[in-house]
């Protein structure tokens, strides 16, 4: 059975869906020679330029044309290079593209993803590293869909394609050289749907995209210490599978949220406002974040080490939720 | 023509009647003055080919073919609205008429018809697609970005610009040094024209010549009307930024007085013109009783349409 990292399993998510639908086609900023991490390579030659077209670096206009496609019929596959860039595009994708649907009473969907890449992994600095989900997030109408491995990038690209509404999918570029094992039978995962990516009874660890590895390291280590974690991999982001959540700590009663954007006006406060809300008498406990200090992601390695939350701060954290540290 | 030009007249003079009675929510943006544009273009047009409009659409929309009625009972929010009372007047779609959209965001709309034409060209489609605009839109950076792409792409699409002088409130030599539209083409090689845009029979001749060049294959052409606003930049604008002797002018640049001296020179009777306008007035009247008649939403329904799939209903706090 075939390995694959993450990068060439995109590439054949992208390359069935475009042999299975004729309307769906690629456009983003040099795609046509694979993109700049590689992810479309190959696909102009077998799919045609039509179906695989390259663009200017026209964020703004280039957002504007595949939503007007996807108006009108096609399914578009647009690339935004980096999620920094993305902010050039943020009128047509939240003055457009998600209120299409509504502002028309229903007569017209946008079938579009917008997949982009995301987060910081080694020197790519401020502009090139942040992670912008809660912009989007904000968003009535849009979906934001994280993926945190590569068959599960496999799975939600696929379904995101299939869904027929806009879809803003975040790749991590740390994601990008992970390697997996694709198995045999796979059934596409449905997207508003978080999934368990490990059992426990302690403490639920809530993360999502490349987090979710850094989480699953850190709950190896909570083992150890003989605390049991559970964590969910939120898959969707936008809408939020609160079902999933409200079944994991209704069973350990204290949650922990990891990120690595910026904490402030994060995720993580919607989903523990959300917690708050609905699910405060199962609580034996405050809900705990660990997302990135309110500072722009640096360049020097050490300085981009020293800002980043890694494991050890999860595992901190959960300690001390237990009672095993001192706060 | 000659009764649309009315139709349209007459639609946004109810219009700015029913704003000023406050049925009228939100900030309703007039064309009168600006009719020649919508009806000299629109006559082109199939329902296939994908129009998109501005904040200052209703007259397009109308010369598309959508219905008076329907379209009325969008910008008072009525249910039976094109978009069901959930857009109003800047955010006007009607799929049935080619409406593809028009938005509320100056230039907004100028890539969303990048994308229709590029999905006619790549479905191998003889469809094109219209983007109406103010001079005001050049101004922003996705105007000249969707020049670029169209031209590099020969894309099926034409450019409108309704260049009545004003951005808002300011007047074109204060906000660019560029004295025409047509002068941004160039340097992108689209084909492009300025024009009477006031007198339909030249607006009608050159539309043709810009749309067969389009469907002919030789990709967009922009086409500059000069026209004239004569009502302010939204409903309720006191317009202390024109002079007396500028308003007193658009009287003489009307489109519909100038269609009607054609009109009368080339022998049709008098009679005939007015019976136009007397049926026009009806049909508007009786159109705006029954939009005002209609049933308002029920607010039971405002969640209705955020997605397609009811399961992705899911953030309810």
């Amino acid at each position: 059975m075939a390995i694959h990292t993450f990068i060439d399993i995109l590439k054949r998510a992208l390359d069935e869906e475009m042999t299975r639908d004729a309307s769906v086609h690629l456009l983003g900023e040099d795609v046509a020679a694979g993109g700049a991490f590689g992810v479309t390579r190959g696909l102009a030659d077998k799919h045609g330029a039509t179906r695989v077209r390259n663009t200017p670096i026209s964020e703004a206009a280039i957002t504007g044309l595949a939503t007007g496609a996807a108006l009108a019929g096609i399914r578009p596959v647009l690339e935004i290079m980096f999620i920094d860039f993305a902010t050039l595009a943020l009128d047509c994708l939240l003055n457009q593209t998600a209120k299409y649907r509504y502002m028309s009473g229903g007569q017209l969907t946008v079938p579009l993803v917008v997949r982009t890449q995301a987060g910081a992994a080694g020197g790519a600095a401020a502009q090139h590293s942040q992670s912008l989900e809660t912009f989007f997030i904000h968003i009535p109408g849009l979906v934001v869909v994280a993926p945190s491995s590569p068959i599960e990038a496999y799975g939600l690209l696929k379904s995101a394609i299939r869904l027929g509404e806009p879809v803003i999918f975040i790749e991590h570029k740390r994601l990008y050289t992970m390697k997996e094992e694709l198995p045999q039978d796979f059934a596409l995962p449905a997207i508003g749907k978080a999934r368990v990516a490990r059992e426990g009874t302690d403490v639920t660890l809530i993360a999502y995209s490349a987090m979710v590895q850094t989480a699953l390291e850190a709950a190896k280590e909570l083992e150890s210490n003989g605390i049991s974690t559970e964590v969910i991999d939120l898959r969707t982001l936008l809408p939020l599978d609160m079902d999933t959540i409200s079944q994991s700590v209704s069973k350990t009663h204290r949650v922990l949220i990891a990120h690595e954007a910026v904490q402030n006006g994060g995720m993580g406060a919607e989903i523990a406002a959300r917690i708050g809300a609905e699910l405060f008498d199962e609580l034996d406990g405050p809900v705990q974040r660990v997302g990135c200090p309110f500072a722009p992601i640096p360049f020097a390695p050490e300085l981009e080490r020293a800002l980043l939350p890694g494991s050890h701060h999860i595992v901190q954290v959960a300690r001390r939720m237990m009672g095993l540290e001192s706060v | 023509m000659y009764r649309m030009l009315w139709r349209i007249r007459l639609f946004e003079g109810q219009v700015q009647r029913l704003a000023a009675a406050g049925e009228v929510p939100g900030f309703p943006h007039l064309s009168t003055g600006q009719e020649a544009v919508a009806v000299g273009v629109c006559a082109h047009l199939s329902r296939e080919d994908a129009l998109y409009t501005s904040h200052r659409g209703h007259g397009h929309i109308l010369a598309k073919g959508s219905d008076l009625e329907a379209t009325l009972a969008e910008i008072i929010g009525r249910e039976s609205g094109l978009c069901r009372g959930r857009g109003g007047s800047m955010h006007l779609v009607d799929v049935r008429h080619g409406v593809m959209g028009a938005t509320g965001v100056v230039a907004g709309n100028l890539a969303l018809a990048a994308g229709a034409a590029w999905a006619a060209q790549a479905q191998g489609k003889s469809n094109l697609a219209v983007a109406f605009f103010g001079d005001g839109a050049t101004g922003a950076g996705v105007f000249h970005e969707t020049l670029n792409l169209a031209s590099l792409w020969k894309l099926p699409m034409l450019f409108v610009c309704e260049n009545n002088g004003y951005a808002e409130f300011t007047s074109r030599d204060e906000h660019s040094n560029v004295n025409h539209v047509s002068h941004f083409a160039k340097p992108y090689s689209i084909p492009t024209k300025t024009i009477d845009g006031n007198d339909l029979k030249v607006v009608h001749a050159e539309a043709a010549e810009a749309i067969a060049s389009i469907r002919a294959g030789h990709g967009p052409y922009l086409l500059e009307c000069m026209t004239f606003r004569m009502a302010g930049h939204y409903v309720g604008d006191a317009q202390q930024y024109r002079s007396k002797e500028e308003l007193a002018a658009m009287i003489e640049k009307c489109p519909i007085e100038r269609l009607k001296r054609h009109l009368l020179a080339d022998g049709v009777p008098a009679t005939v013109l007015d019976a136009i306008q007397v049926e026009a007035k009806n049909e508007i009247e009786q159109a705006s009783l029954r939009a005002r008649a209609a049933a308002r939403p029920d607010p039971a329904t405002v969640m209705d349409d955020v997605y397609t799939s009811p399961t992705l209903h899911a953030i309810s706090g």
